[in-house]
């Protein structure tokens, strides 16, 4: 009988490059396998668009409102994303029974964690992009790109902010337990409404739309909409390098606060072993 | 208190009994994941949000006029089609909820229970805190925007029998995409969500119909819901239905009829459709599929 070498296996930081290469691997090859999102995920999102652009019609709203629907509405798909497939995914691999073998196996749940961001990020950018291409075309909405390496900076900065956030909530999803489900369900028309996803956060009083500031993508639309829209700097709740600023600060609380609530959600599991239960 | 042995022993008529057992566990997970504070909160936050989305987006661009009997129209529109999500969707998720969640639709469907008069049953829940929704948002509108609706000068008849038909067409929708639900291999999950979306747009739920482009103005014209809310807004506010001629050429009386017609027309096709999956799903096996939404 042949003798096998021992098996090399990847420890440190190649493990945790690994680990988020293959938990990001499904996000990405599952877009390319099954087609159907095209319609499901742009199609469909883009009439919920429509809608909104149809109200601002109704009430004879300047064009540039328009052009905020089309945007907002593509970026619901990235909150959307945070909280379905970031915040409530340890809490789903719970159900299926995978939350288990994630724990004990000898990788790091923050590369599990950060692979499925990356991932998500990934194919939610498609969504929000096809969402944009179409809306775009379909309502004619015009754009006045003032500065590209400020665009992409927000966007980068408001992305690693949300996502790390979603890094942070999934621990705490997890500890809600079958709540959590609720609790998604709930945070999406409150936080359409407070960041501003469809009309400009400075019609807000101040306090408001600062403490909507918290969520990242509040600043990251209104900095967007400064960037890329002609009118978009009057509407703007602060300036665009206040803004950049602050989504610096949040991806950093984020991501360290997501690494503590992981490594207690751990400790968690350990003490107690009750972190696999399914409670349904 | 629920009796195991009684209903064991019951010789009740079975879509009865399916439909009402499937009402009481409805509204038991609907209500239990919390306490009743959080469950009351939860059901104020979201409907609200959801309408105070419409109202910044008027108040931005009227400088808060609240007179225009647009704001009426939409706040009401929307206020309605809460039930659309709360009924048509919850019907359909319910193959969902009991196939992939709690893992329990084989053993239903083993069991001696009438599968459709059982997905009504768990709408009838929905009915309930989506009637609460509406109420919360409709009382808020009154209260605090000037919604200009007066006790006095309600059509009550034609509001409860407008409301009645409404809902048992959401209910026999929802029984079409459960069906759907039943066979669909990818995106089950966002089917409810999806057709509510469309029906969003379509229904002039928000806006007048004649908003649309020409061309799409007839899909809302075949729409049952389309006729469904504007009797809703005519019985609560006459005034809103005359200043938008969408429908203006219409009696309530021809409505009503209209209304009817589609909803016999619908709940045909529905239940059709329903029979149709429900025997191909059993044939291939795709009762307790999986598929993570």
């Amino acid at each position: 009988m042949p003798i096998l070498p021992p098996l090399e296996k990847d420890t440190g930081w190649r493990l945790f490059l690994r680990t988020v290469i293959g938990r990001a691997y499904p996000r990405v090859v599952g877009m390319q396998r099954e087609r159907s999102w095209l319609f499901f995920e742009v199609m469909l999102p883009t009439l919920a668009v429509a809608a909104y652009v149809f109200v601002y019609r109704a009430m004879r709203a300047p064009e540039e409102y328009v052009g905020f629907v089309v945007v907002g509405g593509a970026m619901t798909a990235f909150w959307l994303n945070v909280l379905w497939a970031m915040s409530s995914q340890l809490y789903w691999e719970k159900e299926q029974g995978n939350l288990a073998l994630y724990i004990i196996a000898p990788n790091s749940l923050m590369a599990i964690l950060l692979g499925m961001a990356v991932g998500g990020l990934y194919a939610t950018t498609l969504r929000a992009a096809g969402v944009i291409l179409l809306g775009s075309w379909l309502f004619q909405v015009q754009y006045a790109v003032t500065s590209l390496p400020a665009l992409l900076a927000v966007f980068a900065l408001a992305m690693t902010a949300l996502y790390g956030m979603g890094m942070m909530l999934s621990s705490v999803f997890l500890l809600l337990s079958r709540e959590a489900w609720h609790l998604s369900n709930l945070a999406q028309e409150p936080i359409y409404l407070l960041s501003g996803f469809y009309f400009p956060i400075k019609h807000f009083n101040f306090w408001i739309a600062a403490s909507a500031s918290i969520i990242p993508l509040t600043l990251g639309l209104d900095a967007m909409r400064q960037l890329v829209f002609p009118s978009g700097a009057t509407l703007g709740f602060l300036s665009v390098p206040v803004e950049i600023v602050i989504l610096s600060i949040l991806c950093v609380v984020f991501l360290v606060a997501a690494q503590g609530l992981l490594g207690y959600m751990e400790r968690l599991a350990i003490r107690e072993g009750r972190l696999t239960e399914s409670r349904r | 208190m629920f009796n195991l042995r009684a209903e064991i022993e019951n010789r009740e008529w079975v879509p009865w009994r399916s439909f009402r057992i499937a009402t009481w566990l409805g509204w038991q997970i609907e209500s239990n994941w919390t306490d009743p504070f959080l469950f009351a909160v939860y059901s104020i936050v979201k409907p609200l949000a959801s309408a105070l989305i419409l109202v910044v987006m008027y108040g931005v661009i009227t400088n808060g006029d609240f007179t225009s009997p647009l704001f009426p129209y939409i706040y009401l529109g929307n206020a309605f089609y809460m039930y659309v999500g709360a009924v048509m969707t919850g019907v359909s998720w319910s193959v969902i909820d009991d196939r992939e969640h709690y893992k329990t639709l084989k053993y239903i469907y083993t069991a001696p229970v009438d599968y459709m008069a059982y997905l009504i049953g768990r709408g009838v829940a929905r009915v309930l805190t989506g009637s609460f929704s509406v109420l919360i948002t409709i009382g808020c509108g009154v209260a605090f925007l000037r919604v200009p609706i007066h006790v006095a000068a309600i059509d009550v008849p034609l509001f409860g029998v407008t409301l009645v038909i409404g809902i048992l067409l959401l209910a026999l929708l929802g029984v079409l995409l459960a069906g759907l639900t039943l066979v669909l291999a990818h995106h089950a999950g966002y089917l409810g969500e999806s057709v509510a979306g469309a029906l969003y747009l379509f229904s002039g739920a928000i806006f007048p119909l004649d908003i649309l482009p020409a061309w799409l103005q007839p899909i809302g014209f075949l729409m049952p819901i389309t006729y469904w809310l504007e009797l809703l807004r005519r019985a609560l506010i006459g005034s809103v239905a005359e200043a938008f001629p969408t429908l203006a050429g219409f009696s309530n009386a021809h409505l009503l009829l209209i209304l009817l017609a589609l909803t016999l027309v619908f709940g045909v096709v529905s239940v059709l459709v329903f029979r149709l999956c429900d025997q191909r799903a059993r044939a291939l096996g795709l009762i307790d599929q999986v598929t993570n939404h």
